[in-house]
């Protein structure tokens, strides 16, 4: 009797094999007909429409502010509309939110989790939101008064059954978007904690969201361990472009600043940039000299610099365009976890398992001011120039 | 999934949940044609969980929604979800047979012999993903695929023994177990639909849209503090905010750089908060307010809470839509028709349609007049035009230990609440008919 039964059950093996090795071919046949498809437009590379622009010459780097006060990894940070001041979480639970301008800590909260991987400033300037292991994404109102008790005014918004990665407000206060080791992506409603809209989609974690600058504001993009990298409608909850060409895990997703293409950083410790108009990825930052991941990628106010976070504790800094690397920040002394620009552009920050945060910007080196200092003085300052000058054409 | 010592402290919990005095309370529920014994409601175990950890209904329903993914508790209805519902979504403890524990783990063998069992049973019930993993297993398990088969064949014969009711019951825990243990994954036929869409999907070519890449850069060149200097000076470098007072939302007169980057697109006009006052100098002698008034309107919408959306679609209704309205936009007759009618049910992207609609039409045209006008021309000629900063190295020691600490955000922002107030009593609804057709300032 079971002989019968195994060979009813192998004809329908047989049917059902059968009709997913067809799937399976028409799947192959579609993606070499999307890749004709795009080839079709592909009429031009990025460094041939680059080679009319011109170079970027000297790029010179300074930190200006270190930011004392995290116990233990620093996992993220995000910018306040004011341009100056900054939230961080850590590894050891703590939230903290600074004026960098001054580096005074404004606030500072307990999460009851460790691993804080996820925090970000309301768009009013008047709350944070973090989560990490817990797996929730909690909004705190903060206080003009510093001795009062944030965490008593604490709201749970998101709920997710893994690790919150990222989250991010939308364009107010009353809407988060996260991303979480569960595969999914979802849009909450903060007043009543409602799921609004989920994203599925990812085949494995998603690390990374960045939600789009532009006029209609109904699409973000995000980054997963499945290597690739998805652009949604908030709207309907559908993926509508997928990318993937990365060889490893994408751990930062971030816009250009027309909203028409995006940046990612990847495991492979390459950067890669993807034009979403002709639907390709049109550059790779990367050099046989980086072989540690990159963490996190953001672009510059013009979107001609792209900077890019390092596990080898370093900041690399590429010519969008032309696709050379211009600048390295060294610094700090572990990895580099996190990197934002701030909202005028006037500054990047970085955070790092070495427990700090920096903030850095461009040297400045006006020829007036050169002029009028004293021999000695001009002498450091060409020895700090040559040094410099060393590190660029490292 | 990782077993470890916590799993010993869940299954603790787990017992004192199914004590018949102190646990939580179930009963018999009817499913599809069979009547399930021991089914308990959502909002009951959270608070029970609630109760006994003593902490928030929140927490204990983070707390439980852990007892779904690791699998004590499993849902009747959408089993695939693996989520506690603080509400009567209804669950059934999972028999300790398939708790997750140290001893034994999800092997594959076991899990060909389920599918096989389920292929016995039904034809063609295997989901896709179910499908994918079955032809998986059978070629790497093959050498032993008469065993399976073999049990697979008992297991149902000793199932078709069992009691209907007892059988379900061992039906839905196996089928929990296994939801678990081997999840669900997208697979191949979404793929396609997907490459489908992309094939379809309108393409630019890479000259033009990398042409448009460049076109950005150069245009905002030497608005980018690491590509040109800050005027007067960047606050990082020099420690002096004057840039950041100069740039605040509210300022008199706005800066040269400022207002030519209005002129960049209408989207940066709009952003700016402070060239979006200007704009509506413009339009209000224009008497044509009421599309940014709706645009305004329809953003509110977009981002603002769930539960203030139908109080706010009414009245944009009201105010702009509406036949005689004293704002009315004058949109096409198809959009304002698909409009009105999903006006009857509002969402968060109701407006979309003649959102986009009203402003295409801003961008096209609204704008452009605006940047020919007196207004933008008047402003462009006030603009400051600060000298940029020089200073000695005695000077920025003694900034750096005088840093500003500026307007904190929370008071900002509460002035910008107080402001908006004072403009929405002061703009009440005009009616169209009575407003003075003479010119005003």
């Amino acid at each position: 009797m079971y002989w019968i039964c195994s060979k009813s059950m192998a004809t329908q093996e047989l049917q059902i094999n059968e009709s997913l090795a067809h799937l399976k071919t028409e799947s192959e046949s579609l993606k070499t007909k999307l890749e004709e498809e795009r080839a079709k437009l592909h009429d031009v590379e990025l460094h041939q429409v680059a080679e009319k622009v011109e170079g970027l010459g000297q790029f010179v780097m300074k930190t200006r502010r270190t930011l004392k006060g995290h116990g233990n990894k620093v996992l993220c940070m995000d910018w306040c509309k004011d341009k100056r001041r900054i939230v961080s979480s850590s590894q050891d639970g703590k939230v903290i939110v600074w004026d960098a301008f001054t580096t005074n800590k404004e606030h500072a909260v307990t999460m009851p989790c460790t691993w804080v991987m996820a925090c970000a400033y309301a768009p009013s300037g008047c709350a944070v939101a973090c989560g990490g292991l817990d797996n929730k994404c909690s909004v705190y109102p903060l206080s003009l008064d510093k001795n009062e008790n944030l965490a008593a005014k604490k709201k749970s918004v998101a709920m997710h059954t893994n690790y919150l990665s990222a989250c991010s407000f939308t364009n107010s206060d009353m809407q988060i978007l996260t991303s979480s080791g569960d595969g999914t992506c979802a849009l909450w409603d903060v007043e009543s904690g409602q799921l609004l809209q989920s994203f599925h989609g990812h085949a494995a974690d998603v690390l990374c969201l960045d939600l789009a600058p532009s006029e209609t504001g109904n699409t973000f993009v995000s980054g997963g361990c499945d290597k690739k990298a998805n652009v949604w409608d908030m709207r309907s909850g559908q993926c509508i472009q997928s990318f993937e060409t990365h060889e490893s895990d994408i751990n930062s997703v971030r816009y250009y600043p027309s909203g028409d293409a995006f940046a990612s950083g990847s495991d492979d410790a390459t950067c890669r940039l993807y034009d979403l108009r002709a639907d390709r990825e049109v550059a790779i930052y990367s050099k046989e000299s980086i072989i540690f991941g990159v963490s996190s990628v953001d672009f510059s106010l013009s979107g001609r610099l792209l900077f890019g976070g390092y596990n080898d504790y370093t900041i690399n800094v590429w010519d969008v365009l032309k696709g050379t690397r211009v600048s390295i920040l060294f610094g700090h002394e572990n990895r580099v976890s996190t990197l934002r620009v701030s909202p005028d552009g006037t500054a990047f920050c970085t955070g790092s398992w070495d427990h700090t945060l920096r903030v850095s910007s461009s040297f400045s080196f006006s020829l007036f001011s050169v002029i009028s200092l004293s021999p000695e003085v001009l002498l450091t300052h060409c020895v700090f120039f040559f040094f410099f000058f060393l590190q660029i054409w490292a | 999934m990782n077993k470890s010592s916590f799993c010993f402290q869940l299954e603790a919990i787990m017992v004192e949940m199914q004590d018949p005095k102190s646990g939580v309370k179930g009963s018999e529920q009817k499913l599809n044609v069979t009547t399930i014994p021991h089914v308990i409601a959502g909002k009951d175990i959270v608070a029970w969980v609630a109760e006994k950890m003593k902490i928030t209904a929140e927490e204990a329903q983070a707390f439980s929604t852990m007892l779904v993914a690791y699998g004590y508790i499993y849902p009747l209805q959408n089993h695939k979800k693996l989520v506690m519902c603080n509400d009567d979504t209804l669950y059934r403890f999972q028999t300790p047979y398939f708790w997750p524990t140290q001893k034994y783990c999800a092997e594959d063998t076991d899990y060909a012999i389920y599918l096989t069992k389920r292929n016995i049973r039904k034809k063609g019930m295997l989901e896709p993903y179910e499908q994918a993993h079955y032809n998986h297993l059978h070629d790497w398990l093959n050498h032993k695929w008469d065993f399976i088969v073999m049990q697979a064949t008992e297991q149902y014969k000793a199932g078709k023994e069992r009691k209907k009711a007892d059988r379900v019951v061992f039906d839905c825990q196996e089928r929990a177990y296994w939801i678990v243990n081997r999840p669900p994954v997208c697979i191949c036929h979404s793929s396609n639909i997907f490459y489908q869409q992309a094939i379809m999907r309108s393409k630019v070519k890479s000259s033009v849209s990398l042409g448009a890449l460049v076109k950005y850069i150069t245009t905002y060149k030497n608005h980018d503090p690491f590509l040109a200097p800050c005027v007067p000076s960047n606050p990082w470098q020099t420690d002096n905010d004057t840039y950041w007072t100069l740039n605040m939302r509210r300022v008199e007169l706005p800066t040269k750089m400022r207002v030519e980057r209005w002129s960049f697109s209408l989207f940066e006009l709009l952003s700016d908060l402070r060239g979006r006052d200007d704009f509506k100098i413009f339009l209000k002698k224009e008497f044509s307010g009421e599309n940014l008034a709706f645009w305004e309107a329809a953003e509110e919408l977009k981002w603002g809470t769930a539960s203030s959306m139908s109080s706010k679609a009414e009245s944009i209704f009201k105010t702009f839509l509406a036949p005689g309205a004293p704002r009315w936009i004058n949109i096409d007759g198809r959009t304002m028709g698909l409009t009105v009618k999903g006006l009857e049910h509002p969402h968060r992207y109701v407006l979309e349609a003649a959102q986009t609609h009203v402003f295409l039409l801003m961008k096209k045209d609204t704008f452009f007049r605006y940047l020919k006008s007196p207004v933008y021309k008047d402003i462009q000629k006030k603009a400051l035009n600060p000298e940029p900063h020089n200073f000695s190295p005695a000077q920025l020691e003694a900034n750096a230990n005088n840093r500003g600490a500026g307007i904190h955000p929370i008071i900002l922002w509460q002035q910008e609440e107080e402001e908006k107030a004072k403009a929405a009593a002061a703009a009440a609804p005009v009616d169209v008919k009575t407003e003075p057709m003479c010119g005003y300032d």
